[in-house]
């Protein structure tokens, strides 16, 4: 999937961290946009279907699970940061 | 006495406005980072976009509301991104995860403003990346600026389906495919309904007139990669192109914390729906709980700012003439949300023929062969014999759509499949 950025995309880069490798996003995307629009997906389905990447975008559905900084957070609830690192799973 | 308010959307807001006008300074807590609800919700800090272009011709009332919003929270003990995961009737005490961590808050009276998600029917690929929800697809344009892909299909049915489609055409992003399940002659039906409030049928309609909406249409499955979708209407089956489809029948409440309160809920046969019961006043049958806005029943953004305010007057026992005036647009609302419902129904057939391969349950990946083959006697049975909805998202999703598939194997009406009930943590929590 290719998520266009159509509107109101002038906005600061940041730098952060997937997988441990560099990347970056724009200040003011969530962790979901960022990964979408590098063209990524966030998990692996646990029962070999493929991959996720959320689908509700609005908290409720729980299948953008990653790791922010080490602890488990919503790709779609959480903002990127400068420096932060996303693992996914 | 202590009264606490969750949500902050349109209902929440009007509800906290009327109780901090009647002299409390409720505790006031929401999920998200800030208030302004769904339909209401504001792009994070360095967005440009204002206004009209955020919120089209509802620009005014997101303007009223978002004011209102900052003059509240000083006013009250403001708690956003806080999530309410847990709820005990007993002693009346709310469980709470903050950025601060854990913590438990207590009521005397508590006002349940909690929003709604989109409904859904599982379709053949529908868990690949490219693939979401109708209200996700709106959210990624209205608050981070996004089209979902280069050929957007949109499938469903309802208000929000006509809105999005007229929105990204409007951003420049046109869907490749706009299907509508319901038959034009069944939206017909249900237009002098739909008159009695004239500005949302005329907006209804000047959009309808400028997109191209193939209605009594329906996506049969998503290719794999998400390249293509395959889908029917009355002249048979079609397949078109596609890098992302967005799915979305109409809202569905979300009505846990009711449940964890003990609310009774009852099947409303019109939306096919497990509903809390409560009256139009947000009163439930137990004392000290309300419900308000589209947590309760799907009745859209207008209806929820009358119901919060109209909960809160009960609270603060005011039953003077604004409560009189409330009662009065509230059941105008109603009668005009009856014919909406009429006039986009859930298309439950579509659900309950769903191929046997679908993966119905998309958090423990349980397919529509699964549930059909436990052949349980009810909905919680099948949870329990199957896994289906036992996931992170506690049947969300899955609940509405699962209880047609049993149903129709059962050969049994589905109210008789019951309803899965809710239970804590509401969403996952991280313990610490
Ligand atoms: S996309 Fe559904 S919870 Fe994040």
């Amino acid at each position: 999937m290719t998520v266009v950025r159509l509107l109101d995309q002038d906005r600061p880069m940041l730098h952060f961290t997937l997988d441990g490798g560099p990347a970056e996003a724009r200040q003011g995307d969530t962790v979901l946009t960022a990964l979408l629009t590098l063209g990524t997906t966030v998990r692996t389905s646990e029962f070999g279907d493929g991959p996720r990447a959320g689908f509700c975008w609005m908290g409720a559905c729980q299948d953008c699970f990653l790791l922010v900084d080490g602890v488990a957070a919503r790709a779609c609830g959480t903002l990127v940061a400068a420096g932060m690192s996303v693992v996914r799973r | 006495m202590s009264v606490v308010v969750v949500g902050a959307g349109p209902a929440g807001v009007r509800a906290v406005e009327r109780l901090v006008n009647g002299g409390q300074r409720p505790a006031w807590i929401d999920e998200a980072p800030d208030g302004g609800g769904r339909v209401f919700q504001k792009p994070p800090p360095g967005f440009a976009r204002r206004g009209a272009a955020l919120y089209g011709e509802d620009a005014g009332r997101a303007h009223s509301l978002h004011a209102a919003l900052e003059a509240l929270k000083p006013r009250t003990d403001w708690r956003p991104g806080t999530l309410v995961w847990n709820l005990r009737p007993g002693p009346r005490l709310l469980d709470l995860q903050g950025d601060a961590g854990h913590s438990t808050l207590a009521y005397d009276q508590l006002i349940l403003c909690t929003g709604a998600m989109d409904r859904v029917v599982p379709i053949p690929g529908w868990t690949q990346p490219g693939v979401t929800s109708l209200g996700a697809a709106q959210i990624a344009l209205k608050t981070q600026g996004l089209a979902m892909g280069r050929r957007v299909a949109l499938c469903g049915t309802g208000p929000l389906l006509l809105l999005l489609a007229w929105q990204l055409t409007k951003a420049g992003a046109a869907p490749a495919l706009v299907l509508d399940s319901t038959p034009w002659a069944t939206t017909l039906r249900a237009a002098p309904g739909l008159a009695r409030n004239p500005l949302m049928a005329l907006r209804g309609l000047g959009w309808l007139a400028r997109l191209t909406v193939r209605t009594g249409a329906v996506p049969l499955r998503i290719e794999p990669g998400c390249t293509g979708l395959v889908w029917r209407d009355g002249r048979g089956e079609h397949r078109t192109e596609v890098d992302a489809v967005a799915l979305g029948w109409g809202l569905k409440p979300e009505t846990q914390l009711a449940d964890l309160a003990g609310v009774p809920f009852a099947f409303d046969p019109l939306q096919r729906l497990w509903l809390p019961e409560r009256d139009a006043a947000g009163r439930t049958a137990v004392p000290g709980v309300f419900l308000a806005g589209d947590g309760a029943s799907v009745g859209g953004s207008v209806m929820a700012e009358l119901g919060g305010a109209r909960a809160a007057l009960v609270v603060l026992g005011d039953t003077g003439a604004e409560a009189a005036r409330l009662d009065r647009a509230i059941a105008r609302e109603a009668r005009f949300r009856t014919a909406l419902e009429r006039a986009y129904p859930y298309p439950h057939a579509l659900a309950a023929a769903m191929p046997d391969d679908t993966l119905l349950c998309r958090c423990e990946a349980i397919t529509a062969a699964d549930l059909r083959a436990s052949v349980a006697p009810d909905i919680n049975r099948g949870k329990a014999l199957t896994r289906v909805g036992m996931g992170r998202c506690q049947g969300r999703l899955c609940g509405p759509p699962a209880a047609e598939v049993l149903a129709a194997a059962l050969g049994c009406d589905i109210a008789e499949v019951g309803r899965l009930r809710g239970q804590m943590p509401v969403k996952p929590v991280p313990m610490a």
